[in-house]
């Protein structure tokens, strides 16, 4: 068979198309970072965040690197899935920030045990959210920053109300409904009605855990179905913002005057203080029964390796030089762009930005009632939890029997993981 | 065989091998794409389904049928099945009248027929993804500055969180709307070229006849005139609602999850699979349960409506 010049012009195109449409990696210098040393190619991924100025200070950071060329990847869209994906093949990442890592990618071998570069500083992070990322004894991920969520009050709409801050759960109830009238509702905890974002926090506020010690459940306790019952009389009440064009995350229906209380997070403050002054005042979680405490929740996106990159050894010298040696990044990237408290102790301590007003309440909060999602509550054992309290407040379900399938679906779940 | 004959099928031989060489040029890498990138991954798929799979595509650990019978016993997977079911109750009839009407109604028009044409067709050109974020967070957001809010505030009603309640069930207004919006226009384009086909002469033959134009005519000429478009109409919205994903997706979920309600099976596989969880084989037995459902359901329609069927067994 003759190959005539079209025909081979047409095969050459097809398969250049065909090579193109594969060849965007991730690994190389394709991607929007750029690090500026010599030594081996890296990539990094972030998530997209929502502050100005991150994605610029991150790249600087790995430019600034000189012993491996750092491409940052800044990723838009849903990250978590996408990292997820990554890690199965070995297109992903080299470095990355996760949201975890979860429990199952560390036993699934898909991350590298970091536990040598703490050596020296591993009591000046953040143990509440250091913990999580400890399993074995070994740590597997970096936290950045610590974040953590908190009640936002208007204390004028309060105050015109005769609603004093509320410090229980109850209180909280009777404030939202007082509170609540035509034009702006008590409270908003998300458009789910708060199933999504409290998530474990009423529990802890009961006194109660969502996974005890020695791995066992930590809420099959009537406390339990109390406490969660009483957040479907929010909900009956009508005293709950549901619906909102942006969601809890977003400080937007607050500051709109769409209802007086909202639970969001640290990093809402600075939009919060623009727009109102002094005009509000921040709460933890409020306890309930005799048993509770007041709660916060606290979390971190941790900086990871992937066990599939090819440079294992450059990749962790390039993560201690970031997240443990240079300090004067770790400051700028938590409180330069958006408002977290840096995950190094002595960090959020000198921190000027956090010792006054409603940020230096949120470090006490951090510091006395935070506490972090643990590792073995796992992706499924939070599906079935998350549904059945949605079931409770919106539907008014019966808080004891739908807790008894959570307890049964967890138990199998920790039984699961700890098997392996 | 003289040579002129011997000459001719020498060159019918080679403009044969041409032939066969450009159709391979033109559909091997078709071809290729359809095997690399849909039948190994469906296989694969199929071999996942009977493992445990956390995290991993090449898993270790054999659990035979463990995966179906865990998914058939998982009641959010159930009641997702339950929640499609609902769905497809909904939107097949309603798409399918409202397109039927759209379709008479432009079919009757005498002038500025192109342009209603264009006009109803046109949302079916809009991604699923921008119509349910409209839906959403202009027209069924649940403050008093949303379209349908603001409707309801001019007659002194209370507002209504569209897509936070559960009794009354709200978010299937904004979801069985959302698709209509999208999909009416397109199936009306289908009926109207049913209604094009019909002779003009059957409704010159029934007016000699006395029938009455209006209800009595659509009844006994028009209606069972579509007959083949109204099959494969039926057929397209059941295979449609049944991949039905983005507009539930972007309606109703968050950065924190998704809630049980109104939950499709793809978006709760979507969730196992490729959520945080990376549960691969549970996702895979998942899809491959859905794939027969499918099938099972293409195949009982399709015989119910006597397609395949020769004319003369009909």
């Amino acid at each position: 068979m003759t190959i005539s010049r079209r025909g081979m012009l047409g095969s050459a195109a097809a398969l250049g198309l065909l090579t193109a449409c594969g060849s965007n990696t991730g690994r190389d210098g394709g991607g929007d970072g750029g690090g500026g040393g010599s030594g081996p190619k890296l990539s990094h991924w972030y998530h997209q965040y929502g502050e100005q100025g991150t994605e610029q200070a991150v790249k600087k950071y790995a430019a600034a690197y000189d012993k491996a060329r750092v491409s940052v990847q800044w990723r838009p869209g849903n990250y978590d899935q996408q990292t997820a994906a990554a890690l199965l093949t070995k297109s992903g990442p080299d470095v990355f920030e996760v949201n975890g890592p979860t429990l199952d990618q560390i036993q699934g071998k898909q991350v590298v045990d970091l536990t040598d570069l703490f050596e020296g500083v591993r009591d000046d992070f953040n143990q509440a959210v250091l913990a999580p990322k400890t399993y074995d004894g070994k740590i597997w991920g970096i936290p950045q920053v610590v974040d953590m969520q908190m009640l936002y009050y208007r204390k004028s709409l309060l105050e015109d109300a005769g609603v004093e801050p509320p410090r229980t759960l109850d209180e909280l109830v009777d404030a939202a409904k007082k509170l609540s009238n035509k034009k702006v509702k008590g409270l908003f905890l998300g458009n789910d009605a708060g199933a999504g974002v409290l998530g474990g926090t009423p529990l802890l506020a009961a006194g109660l855990e969502l996974v005890t010690e020695d791995g066992k459940v930590g809420f099959d306790d009537p406390a339990a179905a109390r406490t969660l019952g009483k957040l479907h009389r929010l909900y009956a009440d009508k005293s709950l913002l549901l619906g909102a064009p942006a969601d809890w995350s977003d400080p937007s229906a607050f500051l709109q005057g769409l209802t007086a209380m909202q639970w969001s997070g640290l990093w809402a403050l600075p939009a919060v203080q623009k727009a109102l002054g002094d005009d509000f005042g921040v709460l933890p979680f409020p306890k309930d029964g005799a048993r509770g405490r007041p709660a916060v929740p606290v979390g971190a996106y941790a900086a990871a390796v992937s066990t599939r990159t090819a440079h294992e050894q450059a990749a962790k010298d390039y993560l201690k030089w970031l997240w443990i040696e240079r300090t004067d990044y770790q400051e700028d990237f938590a409180l330069s762009y958006g408002f977290h408290i840096p995950a190094r102790i002595s960090l959020a301590k000198k921190a000027a930005k956090l010792r006054t007003g409603a940020a230096a309440d949120a470090v006490r909060f951090t510091t006395d009632h935070g506490f972090a999602q643990p590792l073995l509550w796992t992706p499924a054992a939070q599906t079935a939890y998350q549904d059945a309290l949605n079931r409770i407040i919106k539907d008014g379900a019966n808080p004891d029997s739908e807790l008894k399938t959570v307890v049964r679906k967890v138990s199998a779940e920790l039984d699961r993981v700890k098997s392996k | 065989m003289s040579r002129e004959k011997k000459q001719k099928q020498g060159k019918r031989e080679k403009q044969e091998s041409h032939r066969t060489r450009w159709f391979w040029v033109f559909v091997g890498p078709f071809l290729l794409g359809l095997v690399v990138f849909t039948y190994v991954p469906l296989g694969w798929s199929v071999y996942l389904s009977f493992f445990d799979a956390h995290n991993t595509v090449t898993p270790t650990e054999f659990v035979g049928l463990g995966n179906y019978t865990a998914l058939l016993r998982d009641d959010a997977f159930t009641s997702s099945l339950w929640t499609f079911c609902l769905f497809t109750l909904f939107i097949v009839p309603t798409t399918y009248a409202a397109s039927l009407a759209l379709a008479l109604m432009v079919n009757r028009l005498r002038r500025a027929q192109a342009f209603f044409r264009s006009v109803f067709f046109l949302p079916a050109a809009c991604s699923y993804v921008v119509a349910a974020l409209i839906w959403k967070m202009s027209l069924f957001n649940g403050v008093r500055f949303g379209l349908a809010n603001t409707l309801l505030g001019y007659v002194d009603a209370d507002q209504i969180a569209w897509l936070s309640t559960t009794d009354p069930p709200w978010y299937w207004l904004v979801i069985v709307t959302v698709r209509l919006w999208l999909q009416a226009g397109f199936y009306m384009i289908l009926f109207l070229a049913g209604l094009q086909r019909i002779s003009p002469t059957l409704y010159e033959a029934a007016a000699v006849d006395g029938a009455r134009p209006g209800w009595q005519v659509f009844r006994h000429i028009t209606f069972p005139q579509l007959r083949t478009t109204s099959v494969a109409v039926v057929l397209l919205l059941v295979i449609n609602a049944f991949q039905a994903f983005d507009e539930f997706y972007n309606l109703l979920s968050d950065a924190r999850g998704y809630p049980p309600y109104a939950r499709p099976p793809l978006v709760y596989l979507y969730y196992l699979a490729l959520g945080q969880g990376q549960n691969l084989g549970l996702g895979s037995a998942g899809a491959v349960l859905l794939a027969l459902i499918v099938a099972v359901v293409t195949i009982g329609q399709a015989r119910w409506f006597g397609l395949g069927r020769k004319e003369a067994d009909a």
